[in-house]
């Protein structure tokens, strides 16, 4: 495992490109796109304003820059550096602003998601969506790129137009069941789309490509209802994490449960596995002491290594209980995620915050539990191999896999705090993304034992 | 009577009140009499004097005389007069009387004690008995004082019960009237938020009119230059029929994927259907081919029947692809009847099992005797075959051994044969030594011959260089008549040394190769020992050819 220097970052705004070549990242108002493998920089973009979001188009050619303060969108060749492109949007606003799947058009929502502008790189036209909703996930994709489905509301009702993504066509627009509609998903094969409600209410439905309603599913009344949703790879499974700490499983054919994984506080099946985060304190050589000593040296003092041990089950883990009068309680599975090779899903209990649970999608049963000494900040799993990576906003990474899992410090001076990672797109490489800083970390094959 | 007066009858003066009592309550009932026994102490001797004494004096001797005949007679005894006239007494009555007298004093006396002790009998049992009663009283009373207690807890606990059931009840009305609270909570709140919402919408109409209405300038896109579209194609307007291909489109891929979908599921279901055929032919086979009990046999005959029919139907290919409802009954209900039947089978040989162990059944011990038997005698008669062997190979052995002892003959023979052995062994020794020399020779000369190949390359080189400069100073002299004379002489000369050297090189090469006039070391090397060791004296280049022939030959052969 090697790792790159430290370089600055700022708003953790660094992206792998789609096709795995180039690393963007950004400092204040300045682009900095690396080479993937060797961090050289390839090319160095100046915006107008402090950049708020970055996207690269799903060609890997075109970058887009989004400053929503001053209410315009940069967009940047790779191919030729002296390409620009400026959409403004003036008075109107910007709060949001993505690419479309074919990387030329780009949508922006103004500003109290007043319209979606659809901007044309290679036309002059523009088409305006109205009604868009503001939620969470009010636009969606579809993984081949065909379908474009937004969820707007008007008249104080849900609604969702599906568009076909080549000519901007409306294809369907139905209206949904839904009291307040918080998020739309479309499952990776294109066919179903899956909407959910707002937290008070707890309703998931399946619509068909061509709008039809396939089913609803409500587990309960009254409690605060789902929290994060995810779909397998292979549609097959609908994983749905609500507040009362469990995660319910839908399949695709009946779309009924057909189980819930509940994250107690103590586990005691015996066929779980445990790892424990523990600190070991590092060893000193007395030799190589040297005064005044080294920043690496003093550095590596201070720094504690840790290492996993198998905990026996039970095991009890540290459960919080959120304050009760406060909105969006840190409760419930905040944290939902499947393997690419569709065999296990990762979750987390924001009740058990150091805690990530690893399900075995095979047996439907809990396969781990990696108990972390701080709170898990985000995990990601690798787009190849069923391999997790987690970090806890300390400097250490976390990868995790079926044979086994490590925990590597990061060997850097100074204060490193990784809150976010990014998965290079061939699994060989992963950015670790801190406030300030990034780094990449290189993985060699068959790294984990 | 003379006698009488002599005997002294003692007549207890205190006591004389109890014997008239005695007397005339001899008839009264013997209780009245136990009393009066247990007051009566034996009395003293002098008492008894005294005491008879009150009863008969000199003077009622007579009255006293005629009384106990009257008492005697009236008890039954015979009078003690005699003939019944007079005053005669009859001595011989009178004592018998008086023996009659004792014995029944005797016997009252006996059957006193009796009735005694059977008194203090029933007195002790009667102690006893008040005891036990007493006891038991205070059992009882301590039970019921129990019964009591427990009565009360009981109807505590009852009333606890009821108190918590009402609890209960009370809870879930008000989680129930709480959830009817939430419930209006909800809708107000919603109907709040829609007024909201739509005061907001009303107010995002207003915002959005203006800004349209200002007609900004700046909002509008700015680029250097319109970038192709990423599938190389040209836009196109949006018509009808762009529509109706996208609902195409859109249909295209939901039933690709319903087809993809359902193919699976065909594929599972075919698989499971195999699953099952294969089960439903393993259960057959392990059913037992025989039915012992005609019952069964009888249940059986028409199952039986029907699966021999069901397996020649469902064995037939078409049946996989089949899955209408009917085939599916029959396939899963088949099944389902002889897992039944095997499940029977397995309980009755558990039973069988247990009741072997129990010691009841002897069929199944015959039986298994008999096989233990059979397999007995077979393993005997490999054990006996086994050793017939090992006789003969013995005998064998021993005549191999022992012959050579015995018999002059063998011995020779066998010394011939060894002899022989030897000299073969002894030949192939020497071919192997020499095929070893004459390995390591080619060797040494493969590697002397590469290193002198290497050498001879590089003077062939130099050659070939001083060549193409005589050559290109030929040409460029080329009038000259007399260099080129003598050029092709020197290079003629030159030649045949190169000539030499070639063929020299190509003798170094495989010696399959026939060339001409060469030095002699080399053709030595290509030699073997043992027959030519005189030709590595004679370098003559006539001769060189043939011995290379020669060599060849051999070498061929």
């Amino acid at each position: 495992m090697n790792f790159s220097e430290l370089f600055k970052l700022s708003g953790l705004l660094g992206r792998f490109s789609p096709d795995g070549k180039c690393l963007a990242s950004c400092v204040q108002y300045r682009l900095v796109v690396r080479d993937a493998s060797t961090l050289q920089i390839l090319q160095l973009y100046t915006c107008l304003d402090q950049i708020q979001y970055i996207e690269w188009s799903s060609d890997s050619l075109f970058i887009l820059c989004a400053m929503y303060k001053r209410g315009v969108v940069q967009v940047w060749s790779l191919e030729q550096p002296d390409w620009h492109c400026k959409i403004d949007e003036g008075s109107a606003g910007l709060v949001a602003s993505c690419w479309s799947p074919d990387g030329r058009h780009i949508l922006n929502t103004t500003e109290f998601h007043l319209r979606i502008t659809v901007w044309s790189l290679c036309t002059k036209s523009v088409s305006y969506i109205k009604y868009p909703k503001a939620c969470q996930q009010g636009i969606a994709f579809t993984k081949d790129g065909r379908y474009m489905a937004v969820a707007e509301r008007r008249d104080c009702k849900d609604f969702v137009s599906i568009f076909v993504c080549s000519d901007w066509q409306l294809l369907r627009h139905f209206d949904t069941e839904t009291q307040d509609l918080f998020g739309i998903e479309w499952a990776p094969n294109g066919c179903v789309l899956a909407a959910w409600d707002t937290c008070l209410e707890y309703k998931i439905l399946l619509y068909s490509l061509d709008g039809r309603l396939l089913s609803t599913y409500r587990a309960y009344e009254w409690s605060l209802g789902i929290k994060s949703i995810a779909w397998s790879p292979s549609s097959q499974f609908l994983a749905i994490g609500s507040y009362d700490e469990k995660v319910r499983i839908l399949n695709h054919v009946t779309w009924k449960k057909i189980t819930e994984f509940e994250h107690p506080a103590t586990v005691v099946s015996s066929k779980t596995i445990v790892y424990k985060e523990v600190e070991k304190s590092p060893s000193v050589e007395t030799e190589r002491l040297s005064f005044p000593p080294t920043r690496a040296l003093a550095s590596s003092l201070f720094s504690t290594q840790s290492k996993y041990d198998v905990s026996q089950v039970p095991v009890s883990l540290q459960h919080i209980k959120p304050v009760a009068d406060r909105a969006n309680p840190k409760m419930g599975i905040g944290m939902l995620a499947f393997s690419p090779d569709n065999c296990f899903l990762a979750t987390k209990n924001d009740n058990i915050p150091n805690a990530v649970w690893i399900w075995d999608i095979q047996k439907l049963k809990l396969f781990v539990v990696l108990e972390q000494l701080c709170a898990v900040q985000s995990f990601q799993w690798d787009p190849r191999q069923p391999r997790l990576a987690v970090c806890t906003g300390n400097s250490k990474v976390y990868l995790w896999s079926p044979a086994g899992c490590v925990s590597v410090q990061v060997p850097m001076e100074g204060d490193f705090q990784i809150v976010s990672l990014a998965w290079h797109c061939s699994g060989d490489s992963v950015a670790l993304l801190s406030k300030d800083n990034f780094c990449v970390c290189y993985l060699e094959r068959e790294e984990v034992k | 009577m003379g006698d009488w007066k002599t005997i002294t009858v003692p007549v207890l003066s205190s006591d004389s009140k109890n014997i008239f009592h005695y007397t005339s309550e001899k008839k009264i009932s013997p209780p009245s009499m136990n009393s009066q026994v247990l007051r009566l102490a034996l009395p003293s001797s002098k008492s008894m004097h005294s005491f008879f004494s009150a009863f008969c004096t000199e003077e009622n001797i007579e009255q006293s005389i005629s009384y106990l005949n009257r008492e005697l007679t009236t008890l039954g005894f015979p009078s003690i007069y005699a003939e019944s006239k007079g005053q005669e007494l009859n001595l011989i009555s009178i004592i018998n009387c008086m023996n009659e007298l004792l014995v029944l004093q005797h016997k009252n006396l006996r059957a006193q004690e009796e009735v005694e002790m059977q008194h203090l009998k029933l007195g002790s049992d009667m102690d006893h008995l008040q005891n036990c009663y007493a006891k038991l009283k205070e059992q009882l009373e301590l039970s019921k004082r129990e019964i009591v207690g427990l009565q009360e807890r009981d109807r505590q606990l009852q009333s606890k019960n009821r108190n918590l059931h009402q609890l209960l009840k009370n809870e879930k009305d008000e989680v129930q009237k709480l959830q009817n609270i939430i419930s209006s909570r909800a809708t107000q709140y919603n109907h709040d938020m829609k007024r909201k919402e739509r005061e907001y919408n009303k107010l995002k109409e207003r915002l959005h009119q203006l800004v349209m209405n200002k007609k900004d300038k700046k909002i509008a896109m700015e680029v250097l230059n319109y970038v192709g579209r990423a599938d190389g194609k040209r836009g196109a307007w949006r018509t009808d029929k762009t529509e109706a291909r996208n609902e195409e489109e859109m249909y295209k891929v939901l039933l690709s994927d319903y087809e993809q979908r359902q193919k699976q599921l065909l594929v599972e279901n075919a698989e499971l259907k195999k699953v099952l055929q294969q089960m439903k032919k393993e259960i057959i086979l392990l059913l037992p081919p025989q039915k012992q009990k005609p019952k069964e046999r009888s249940e059986d005959g028409p199952v039986l029947s029907d699966l021999e029919e069901d397996i020649g139907e469902l064995n037939k290919e078409n049946m996989w692809e089949l899955s209408c409802e009917t085939v599916r009954e029959q396939l899963t209900n088949s099944i389902r009847k002889q897992w039944r039947m095997l499940k029977n089978h397995v309980e009755k040989l558990d039973n069988q099992v247990s009741r072997v162990h129990s010691g009841a059944l002897n069929e199944k011990d015959v039986i298994s005797r008999e096989d233990h038997e059979l397999e007995t005698e077979k393993l005997e008669l490999e054990i006996q075959q086994c050793k017939e062997m090992i006789k003969t190979q013995q005998q064998l052995l021993q005549q191999q051994l022992m012959s050579p002892c015995d018999d002059d003959t063998t011995l020779l023979l066998q010394d011939c044969y060894l002899l022989e052995e030897r000299e073969r062994l002894q030949e192939e020794w020497r071919l192997f030594r020499e095929q070893k020399k004459n390995f390591e020779k080619e060797r040494r000369s493969f590697t002397e011959a590469a290193i002198r190949l290497g050498l001879e390359r590089k003077a062939f080189e130099e050659d070939r260089g001083t060549w193409l400069k005589q050559q290109f100073l030929s040409m460029s002299t080329d009038y000259k008549h007399s260099e080129n004379v003598t050029t092709p002489s020197a290079f003629l000369g030159s030649c045949d040394q190169d000539n030499q050297l070639v063929k020299s090189t190509s003798q170094r090469k495989p010696p399959c190769m026939l060339s001409g006039p060469v030095s002699a070391e080399p053709c030595q090397t290509s030699q073997y020992i043992t027959r030519n060791s005189a030709a590595s004296k004679k370098p003559a280049g006539d001769s060189k050819p043939n011995q290379c022939v020669e060599s060849d030959k051999e070498e061929t052969e």
